[in-house]
């Protein structure tokens, strides 16, 4: 298809450039600044409460995490320790979690990263309800990818699968009834 | 020649313009969409209703504040009192900007509508009260009498210069020795949100269910008040507000190399933290539980430590801290190297908008560090 332009006169062509350059511009800037955006709006913490007491809760919990793939290795019992020592505390767990090949292979490519497996979600009772509560691993892949290259895209992947799978857990978890 | 030169460069650059506008128009819908699946949650855009209020208070508000807005992590926001003499424009502002390095998180995603709906829902629990309105204007008032009133009357509960008390909400894993912890009048975000004029009428009337007291039960006159709004106001101008504190170490990790074998840095650091008034709670392997017992690696130990009077203080403070306490030491066999690592408190102290906070995680910090070069060197 033959296109008919009309002749412009060049100082209109040249504001229309400059029109042309600024919109490129602004393109370019918004490209620029829309991945800061997007991790600004990464959030630390990822909470959820549930409406049910904490007995339900925490069976509930662990259904949530075997149903998304992942093994429990320990339910430590922070609540149990505190009162043998005298102090008063409402039913508080933490739920440690992973999938069997990721423990066994992460720590030897990624040795820093160990410090953080196996994973965990806390939970305590708050009056006749019960909260939960996990660390973002989106907030904390920050600290571990510095470049760009295909190591970091492969711990980047993990990362996100994380955060997928304690979001999706926790969001289940709190819309029990 | 020329003429057609010039209608090609006009060609490409209106096809390149074109092609630009697209691509801004698709990222900012790919933005959108993105901002509405994470914070949204597919409520309806620019509609103010109580519904969609509901089903954002929910998934943003209650985990905190609870259902039913009675309080937990987050201070409790169904009280009389409260909604009495707090203003919409107070409860927006509170909502979309937080309160640094007090719990509260800066909801700034959320639209004007949705807010609103929010606190519409936050209104139906009481439709009786009246929603107050202030005028914005600002009271004139002596700020060193201001601060010498509020040495006297406030300093005690908002501590110096509006802090505020220590704790978190009132949550009900811990006991509970105050049924509302005193908020930080000085914070920048509550100076932004609130007016003088609310201000001057909670000091006026108090508020129940709180230890605070009513002006008049204090002894203090209207001029009084109106010093110590004036003084108040002046921490924010002579930018001496609490904000948060961002001095954080970048590394998520505290890490050592041992001297020594394996089972001799274990010992050691055993001997470590119990020399640091730390309780030996178990040790195993990092694949405990996860593969049969014969097949566990000998390379990757986890240590757990408790010291718990520093446990049950940093859970009075915040009892979401439990992710990362008790004290978790991993030992790791990498080849000929043992590596002895934990989690950087100063770091996951950042996660909790928590000023209070600080002090503890610091603590824990320098006691994980002392104990990790106990035991390697």
């Amino acid at each position: 298809m033959k296109l008919c332009l009309k002749k412009v006169p060049f100082k209109v062509m040249r504001m229309k450039n400059l029109f042309y350059k600024l919109l490129l511009n602004g393109f370019v800037v918004v490209f620029m600044l829309l991945p800061i955006t997007l991790q600004a709006e990464h959030q630390k913490l990822i909470m959820g409460r549930s409406s049910e007491a904490f007995p339900e809760t925490m069976s509930a919990l662990q259904e949530e995490i075997k149903k998304a793939g992942y093994t429990i290795s320990i339910v430590q019992r922070v609540d149990i320790g505190l009162s043998g020592m005298g102090f008063e505390t409402d039913k508080y767990r933490v739920v440690f979690f992973g999938k069997p090949e990721e423990i066994k292979s992460l720590p030897k490519k990624y040795p820093k990263l160990t410090p953080y497996l196996p994973l965990a979600i806390t939970i305590f009772a708050e009056n006749e309800e019960t909260i939960l509560a996990a660390m973002s691993p989106g907030y904390i892949e920050h600290a571990y990818i510095k470049n760009s290259d295909s190591s970091d895209a492969e711990l980047q992947a993990i990362f996100l699968r994380w955060q997928k799978d304690i979001e999706l857990i926790i969001e289940n978890v709190g819309q029990l009834e | 020649m020329l003429q057609n030169k010039t209608q090609n460069f006009i060609l490409l650059s209106s096809f390149l313009a074109v092609i630009s506008v697209a691509l801004l128009f698709l990222i900012l819908a790919g933005s959108v969409a993105f901002a509405q699946s994470h914070e949204h949650h597919g409520l309806t855009n620019g509609v103010v209703d109580v519904q969609s209020g509901k089903m954002l208070f929910q998934k943003k508000c209650a985990v905190c504040h609870g259902s039913e807005g009675v309080g937990g992590v987050g201070v409790p926001l169904n009280l009389h009192d409260f909604l009495r003499t707090t203003s919409n424009r107070y409860l927006l502002q509170t909502i979309r900007m937080g309160r640094p390095g007090r719990v509260m998180p800066a909801f700034s995603t959320l639209t004007k509508a949705q807010v609103q709906s929010i606190i519409l829902y936050i209104r139906s629990w009481r439709p009786e009260i009246e929603i107050p309105v202030y005028s914005l204007d600002l009271i004139e008032g002596d700020v060193k009498k201001g601060q010498v009133t509020y040495d006297a009357a406030c300093d005690n509960c908002h501590r110096e210069k509006g802090i505020g008390g220590e704790g978190t909400g009132v949550t009900f894993s811990r006991p509970r020795n105050a049924e509302l912890i005193a908020p930080a009048i000085g914070n920048s975000a509550f100076l932004a949100a609130a007016s003088d004029q609310m201000i001057k009428r909670i000091i006026m009337t108090g508020r129940e269910s709180t230890p605070m007291d009513s002006a008049m039960a204090m002894g203090l006159k209207e001029e009084d008040v109106d010093n110590v709004v004036t003084y108040l106001r002046s921490l924010e101008e002579n930018g001496t507000v609490q904000k948060v504190k961002h001095s954080q170490r970048d590394d998520a990790v505290l890490m050592y190399e041992s001297s020594y074998s394996i089972e001799e840095t274990i010992e050691n650091m055993k001997r470590a933290a119990l020399g640091h008034n730390f309780r030996y709670i178990r040790e195993q392997t990092l694949d405990h539980g996860f593969v049969e017992k014969d097949q566990e690696s000998n390379h990757e130990y986890l240590i757990y430590f408790c010291n718990f009077t520093f446990l049950n203080q940093a859970l009075l403070v915040d009892p979401r801290i439990g992710m990362f306490l008790p004290f978790r030491t991993t030992i790791v066999k990498k080849e000929d190297t043992v590596l002895v690592m934990t989690v950087s408190p100063d770091y996951l102290c950042s996660l909790f908008n928590n000023n209070e906070l600080k002090q503890s995680c610091h603590f824990m910090a320098e006691k994980y560090e002392a104990m990790l070069e106990e035991s390697t060197f």
